[in-house]
């Protein structure tokens, strides 16, 4: 045992070089410790429930979603997220239409690459369509409640104001399902999921789908929170500090989300005077000898913005916008698991004072406490590694994304330069 | 060139100042007044300044100089004077003619223009432009006594003679047309170009609000924080900076409008062209008329229906003495309307000679300046290309280091 936390820990040590030494004075998470350290030593924690027994010697029962020995050979697999190491690629492209009697849809190529034992090939291509990838979600949020599942782009839209087929909206769709799909393949736990595995390599998804909710009637599912109506006595500052941070992102990346838009709309009815502006030096060019050519270069440049600040409007509604709607999904997907972890903790609470109240002989410690004890550490543990995650990859998302809004606006300057 | 009022003084309209007073109906009234300073150029650098005349104008005072100017030189194209009324604003500027924008804005139009008469050949020369710049009292009276709005021409005197002209010189119909449509696209320009400002203005303005939404979002973020928080402060820089931008864009506005009025004076010589032409072919058709009358009379031959003929055939012909005298007077109508129209003739070949001239030369002076002013305008715009390029360069990099 001891070995093997070993191990544990280098692989989690190494893991941490990339991210910054995170000291932060009077921070919030002054009593989660520093990141790094926190995750280790959660994991350790993990595995000492894990393989402790009880007093008396009976092994503990978890209805933990991942087992500890396998858990751990994901861990040491995957300790090295640089691509270097990394064994299961999935991308999704080629969007192609689909024209039915009952309706019209879009499906999209899903392409695996993997040396993973849990895969019988190593490379898979299907077709999956958003309905598909809606299902996957839902299946994964039912399968592993603990962790942050990434968010899809939206599922309705307006019909008649957005055009379902357009090649844009099409390409926005694509990219933030690839999005999605390399999330969860990034992530540790869940891109081992089984559903996660069916969906990238079915030929016939829709088989699968049906017998899962046959099982589903039949079992019932195994690890459903279906917690309520618990009081929380005290939720653990950290966790409450994750609830207001999230509040108030979302809060800011809606102001921002508007700011975009206000600012293309106003780009484009500063388009519109300009492209009424360009033709009337053209215009007088025409009336002059010496001055129709300088008259008329100054059209040609005014014409030049007008296609570069078109360009500029338009990658902003595509790249920059959705993902700033995504995370605001992301941040409500994540405030629903920070719920769901109170639930497990005040249940725990709840029956742990039930039992104290009790006073009875204490032959075995009741099972159903355990229980709620095991899976409020095992939500906690899960959620602080991905919380941690989470903030490590949206740093990056959004240094990328303010980074390649500057750059579009850098590029549209240097365009109309060049032609001035 | 000769020597040129320009090259003796220096001319500035060096202030503004607001005044009340009272005006002709005694009510009160308030007005800017305009500082003009005049000094001799040193022609020896002996290092001693000349001293510095002054003395004050308001608009109204700049318009009875020009308007004389336009009657006494009819073949010049007169420069002209900066808008009376702001025009073409957009929305941030003020359409208030006390507004110290607009004033200042104005000052320097004045300024040009008196540099503009001070260095054109003809008008430096007039005496009474040269006492506007330094006689402060009674200069007005000065004016009036020339009793130039008496020699001005009517407008509808003008534009019966545009419409009923046979024969004006093709180079003046084609100018005249030309100075329409100049006039026409430059006030389009001018308003198209108000509304883009406009449209911009909103644009950099609303990256304001990026700056206070990314310092409010700093605030719970750990490492992002000050990324985030002085990319923040660049897109502050970035919507400040339009304004300035605008301001300098309003004096390209103002070169266009300079020449969208020197358009209407180019139409003005057109206009006293056609007006000379006009006369010119009203006298030869009177003379042609009485030349023909005294044809009929000496040999009594009608040729054309006359209402004469008519009478003098209902009522018996006069008899030869009263024909005689007739004739007689004809002749001497004649000899004098040959001798006005020798000197209409005249005038007129010498007013087209001399116009053209003039035109010829605001032709050239019109190119380079209309040249120079869309040249600086693309300065501008590289300019404020190269600062939009240096604020978003410096956001990124705050970005880079979240």
């Amino acid at each position: 045992v001891v070995a093997r936390n070993k191990r544990v820990i280098t692989a989690a040590a190494k893991k941490k070089k990339k991210t910054p030494h995170p000291l932060y004075p009077g921070g919030i998470f002054q009593n989660t410790l520093l990141y790094g350290k926190s995750v280790h030593l959660l994991i350790l924690l993990f595995f000492s429930i894990q393989d402790l027994s009880l007093p008396n010697g009976t092994p503990v029962d978890t209805s933990s979603p991942a087992s500890s020995s396998s858990l751990l050979n994901r861990l040491q697999l995957d300790d090295d997220l640089d691509g270097e190491t990394r064994d299961l690629f999935v991308t999704v492209d080629d969007p192609k239409k689909h024209v039915c009697t009952m309706e019209t849809y879009i499906t999209y190529r899903v392409t695996t690459k993997t040396t993973r034992a849990e895969f019988d090939l190593p490379e898979y291509s299907v077709r999956r369509r958003y309905q598909d990838f809606d299902w996957l979600r839902n299946k994964l949020e039912e399968s592993q409640p603990t962790h942050l599942i990434p968010p899809l782009p939206e599922k309705f839209v307006v019909k008649g104001v957005v055009d379902r087929f357009s090649e844009e909206f099409v390409e926005t769709r694509r990219k933030a399902l690839d999005k999605f799909l390399k999330r969860i393949t990034d992530h540790p736990v869940l891109s081992f999921n089984e559903h996660f595995n069916v969906f990238l390599t079915a030929k016939d998804l829709n088989a699968y789908k049906k017998q899962g909710m046959a099982l589903l009637s039949k079992m019932g599912e195994s690890v459903k929170y279906v917690t309520g109506g618990y009081k929380l006595r005290s939720r653990p500052l950290e966790f409450a500090a994750i609830g207001e941070y999230l509040d108030t992102f979302s809060l800011k990346l809606g102001t921002i989300d508007r700011i975009a838009q206000r600012i293309i709309k106003e780009q484009l009815e500063y388009l519109v005077e300009l492209r009424e502006y360009g033709p009337v030096y053209s215009t007088w060019g025409g009336l002059e000898v010496e001055l129709a050519e300088p008259l008329e270069g100054v059209s040609a440049c005014i014409g030049n913005c007008c296609t570069a600040l078109e360009e500029l409007s338009e990658d902003m509604s595509e790249d920059f916008l959705p993902v700033l709607r995504e995370y605001i999904l992301y941040s409500e997907s994540m405030k629903n698991v920070l719920k769901k972890r109170d639930q497990v903790q005040a249940e725990y609470e709840a029956k742990l004072e039930a039992v104290a109240l009790k006073k009875e002989e204490r032959p075995k410690v009741p099972t159903d406490v355990e229980k709620c004890q095991d899976r409020v550490e095992c939500f906690n543990a899960d959620l602080k590694a991905d919380m941690e995650r989470w903030q490590n990859n949206k740093r990056q998302d959004f240094r990328q994304l303010l980074m390649g809004m500057a750059d579009k606006n850098i590029q549209y300057y240097e365009k109309v330069c060049g032609t001035a | 060139m000769e020597d040129c009022l320009s090259k003796k003084i220096e001319i500035t309209v060096s202030e503004a100042e607001k005044r009340t007073g009272r005006n002709a109906m005694n009510m009160q009234e308030t007005y800017t007044a305009y500082l003009i300073e005049t000094r001799a150029v040193e022609s020896q650098n002996e290092g001693q300044c000349s001293p510095v005349d002054s003395l004050w104008r308001r608009y109204s005072e700049f318009e009875l100089l020009r308007n004389y100017l336009l009657v006494t030189f009819p073949h010049i194209v007169v420069p002209p004077l900066p808008e009376k009324r702001a025009d073409f604003v957009w929305h941030k500027l003020s359409a208030d003619n006390m507004d110290p924008d607009f004033v200042e804005r104005r000052r320097i139009g004045l300024e040009n223009f008196l540099l503009r008469v001070a260095s054109h050949p003809v008008l430096c020369q007039d005496s009474i432009f040269y006492s506007f710049l330094t006689q402060e009292g009674g200069w007005k009276e000065m004016v009036n006594e020339t009793g130039f709005q008496l020699k001005a021409d009517s407008r509808l005197k003008a534009l019966n003679a545009t419409f009923r002209v046979k024969n004006p010189d093709k180079r003046f119909t084609e100018l005249k047309h030309y100075s329409d449509e100049l006039q026409s696209v430059i006030s389009h320009l001018l308003r198209v170009r108000a509304r883009v400002a406009d449209r911009l203005y909103g644009v950099y303005k609303v990256h304001g609000n990026y700056g206070r939404v990314f310092s409010e979002w700093s605030a719970i973020e750990k490492e992002m924080g000050d990324g985030l928080q002085s990319a923040g402060h660049h897109m502050d820089v970035y919507a400040a900076s339009i304004d300035d931008i605008l301001e300098e864009e309003e004096h390209y506005a103002d070169q266009l409008k300079e020449y969208l009025f020197y358009a209407e004076a180019l139409r003005a010589v057109c206009r006293k062209h056609e007006l000379m032409q006009y006369d010119l072919e009203m006298a030869a058709q009177d003379l042609t008329s009485k030349k023909q009358q005294c044809e009929e009379l000496a040999t009594g031959t009608v040729r054309t229906f006359s209402l004469k003929g008519m009478t003098s055939k209902l009522f018996g012909q006069e008899n030869p003495e009263q024909r005689e005298a007739k004739i007689k007077v004809l002749e001497e109508q004649i000899q004098e309307g040959e001798e006005q129209l020798k000197s209409k003739n005249l005038e007129g070949r010498d007013f087209v000679k001399s116009a053209w001239a003039d035109i010829e030369r605001f032709k050239e002076q019109k190119n380079h300046d209309l040249k120079e002013a869309l040249i600086s305008y693309a300065v501008m715009q590289i300019s404020m290309c190269k600062k939009g390029i240096q604020v978003w360069t410096n956001a990124k990099e705050c970005f880079s280091k979240m």
